[in-house]
């Protein structure tokens, strides 16, 4: 009985941290955000920060949209839930870097100027095509921004402690979850709508610094418990895990082997089409192509992207420590009776941390605080990134350039972008609280797909394509798109199997979870034959977009 | 063709009348197609296009592996560290030395190329 009040009583200290750690972040971020809309006036304020950031800033800030908190909470959880086949997802969503560095970045940033559209419609006609762009960005970022802020709503409850039966602020779990997903979309409202891209930027960096030093401070722990022995930690893991050795191998999650050999051949294609979504996805993300735009040149973006690599690497090198130091510390079973998806299994292991080395109760009740205010602040700033890249492309692409043909004005554009950001926000909070049972790790893999089909074969083909047009450029998007949300639709994620949305109906016809595998080849395959079935070419506007792009003659 | 040169359009403008006009298309055409270009454009290829080939077939090894092979994967190298877990750092490790031979590369067989046609162009544009 005692135990249970010292519990309940940690319980309460760890909340009230938590929420003030969490208001402290808030207060901060609100306060760099009425600064920035001081400091943006003009519309490549509003869009790209007024493109004066550094670097390092933008590197951060990249880092800050990227390690969302399925990257965070999601990775360390599956890592300790099922070991090694977490590893694979950060590897993919590395490596994805390279495809932006090599072919996209440096390109992208001098050809174009606030949005991806500008430069896939340079060299096509610009209504058809931007209108393509529009849709694919805000169907992308509404995927995306419906994950983090489900997941924002489903770790409200895990993460103040409101158990089944108890209440918070007189809500109980449900009513918080509402409430959460609430708050998360008004404050992205406000840090777009007032800050624009500037306040956005800070906001990313300064999460990344509080990502970073929270994930930094729990690996030194795990590693000091092991005395910095990491084979004797992954001994511990798996056998805590109670999978033994098979822990630390490939396959308890992805391409599972089963008794059924059609079931086992599917299941390894689902493994291969995730990696290809995860590797290609990224450089197809808008929230992450419009960062290149915040800096002043190619050669600023590549060292942007240069440093992003390297902080978001080095997340992902610690997220394998956090999510094994989980297993063995916390256990699986701990885990799973917390949340069956092993989101809280990063919170859990800094409880425990804070337990073991910083003096009992009260330690793990402020560091679990701790931890938990940075996964709320890392959701807040992911979800601002991408209302930011889905009320641009509202505003520039489709009002100023379908709707008005270029004839808006500046303000005009900005004005829209601020109403389109509240638009958009009331539309992702109301989705998220209807889509509250959805799984979120489905939704990003589904946002990654769709990137990968419409967005990465559009954008190679303008850049390096000297045929390809603007009927090959709707054909990709189109394909790509439709084709990734239809296979998915007609997957077992939807329907059909014990884990799908609809369990009693049955309409699946489409084995795997994953669609990149069909659907990156449908859209590539379909802007090449788009484009050759049309004599369209404009060969001196591909010239102007290459000879722009290569030397940076005439950027903005 | 490739003998027009990039400065030729700049003449067809006329300055005293326009402020700063955007360079005519048709220059463009001639320098996408001189020799200093071509240059620019094979020495930025001859890089990113091999490179994506080489790490891309190195992260589908490693996938067509963690699918196919798991008992190589499973190998014990020392302790509990296993080939899996080695080719998984190995791919941060082909990362960041791809990240970083490109950003060498770039600075000593790109930007100074880019930097002059650049520097060609908005002279003869400010002409």
């Amino acid at each position: 009985m005692s135990d249970f009040l010292a519990a309940e009583a940690s319980n309460s200290t760890a909340r009230t941290l938590t929420i003030t750690l969490f208001l402290v972040f808030v207060a901060i971020t609100l306060g760099i955000t009425v600064w920035a809309s001081r400091q943006t006036k003009t519309a490549t304020d509003f869009y790209a920060g007024g493109r004066s950031f550094s670097g390092f800033q933008n590197g951060m800030a990249i880092g800050g949209d990227y390690m969302s908190a399925a990257s965070f909470l999601g990775i360390a959880g599956l890592i300790a839930l099922y070991g090694y086949d977490g590893f694979l997802y950060s590897i993919g969503f590395l490596v994805a870097w390279l495809v932006a560095l090599l072919l996209v970045a440096e390109l992208l940033r001098n050809s174009g100027r606030y949005t991806m559209a500008d430069v896939l419609a340079f060299r096509m006609r610009q209504r058809p095509v931007r209108t393509a762009a529009a849709v694919s960005t805000i169907t992308v970022s509404i995927f995306y921004l419906l994950a983090q802020m489900v997941g924002a709503g489903a770790l409200v409850a895990l993460l103040l402690g409101i158990r089944p039966g108890t209440t918070f602020l007189g809500m109980d779990a449900d009513t918080a979850k509402v409430a959460t997903i609430i708050l998360v979309g008004a404050l992205m409202i406000i840090y777009v709508t007032v800050g624009g891209m500037k306040g956005t930027t800070y906001v990313q960096i300064v999460k990344a610094f509080l990502l970073m030093g929270g994930a930094l401070l729990m690996t030194i722990l795990v590693l000091a418990q092991y005395k910095f022995n990491l084979s004797s930690l992954l001994g511990d893991a798996a056998q805590q895990s109670g999978k033994g050795a098979a822990f630390l191998e490939p396959g308890l999650r992805y391409g599972v082997e089963s008794a059924s050999a059609s079931a086992t051949f599917y299941s390894k294609m689902d493994l291969l089409s995730l990696g290809i979504a995860l590797v290609l996805g990224t450089a197809g993300l808008p929230h992450i192509l419009i960062r290149f735009y915040t800096v002043p040149t190619a050669k600023t973006a590549r060292k942007s992207v240069l440093w992003a690599i390297g902080i978001i690497g080095t997340f992902y090198l610690l997220t394998l420590a956090l999510g094994f130091g989980a297993a063995a510390l916390v256990g699986g079973a701990a885990i799973r009776e917390q949340d069956a998806a092993g989101n809280t299994a990063a919170p859990q292991l800094a409880e425990a941390l804070g337990v073991e080395f910083f003096g009992g109760d009260i330690g793990g009740a402020t560091l679990l605080a701790i931890i938990a205010a940075v996964a709320f602040a890392t959701i807040l700033a992911v979800v601002a990134g991408l209302t930011l890249a889905s009320s641009s492309s509202l505003a520039h692409d489709f009002y100023a350039n379908v709707i008005k043909r270029g004839e808006a004005s500046e303000r005009q554009e900005v004005r829209v972008a601020r109403i389109a950001a509240f638009a958009i926000g009331a539309v992702a909070i109301t989705l998220s609280i209807f889509a509250q049972s959805l799984n979120v790790a489905f939704l990003v893999a589904l946002a990654f797909a769709v990137a990968a089909s419409g967005n990465l074969p559009t954008i190679l083909y303008s850049l390096f394509w000297r045929r390809f047009n603007t009927s090959g450029a709707l054909w990709a998007t189109y394909s790509g798109i439709v084709s990734a949300v239809v296979l998915v639709f007609f997957s077992p994620v939807v329907s059909g199997s014990a884990t799908s949305m609809f369990k009693t109906v049955d309409f699946s016809w489409f084995p795997l979870s994953n669609p990149g595998l069909i659907s990156i080849p449908i859209g590539f395959l379909a802007g090449w034959l788009g484009t050759i079935l049309s004599k369209e070419n404009d060969r001196e506007k591909f010239a102007e977009l290459e000879v722009r792009a290569l030397t940076g003659h005439g950027a903005h | 063709m490739t003998t027009d040169v990039p400065d030729s359009a700049a003449q067809a403008a006329d300055p005293d009348r326009q402020p700063a006009p955007a360079t005519p298309a048709r220059s463009y055409i001639a320098v996408q197609d001189s020799a200093e270009f071509a240059g620019l454009r094979r020495a930025l290829r001859r890089f990113i296009f091999p490179m994506t080939v080489a790490f891309f077939l190195w992260y589908a090894l490693y996938v067509l592996l963690s699918a196919y092979a798991r008992g190589f994967m499973g190998l014990k190298i020392i302790g509990n560290i296993n080939v899996a877990l080695v080719f998984g750092l190995l791919q941060f490790v082909s990362t960041f030395a791809i990240a970083w031979a490109y950003s060498r590369y770039a600075d000593r067989n790109i930007d100074p190329t880019a930097e002059k046609i650049k520097a060609d162009l908005d002279a003869g544009e400010a002409k």
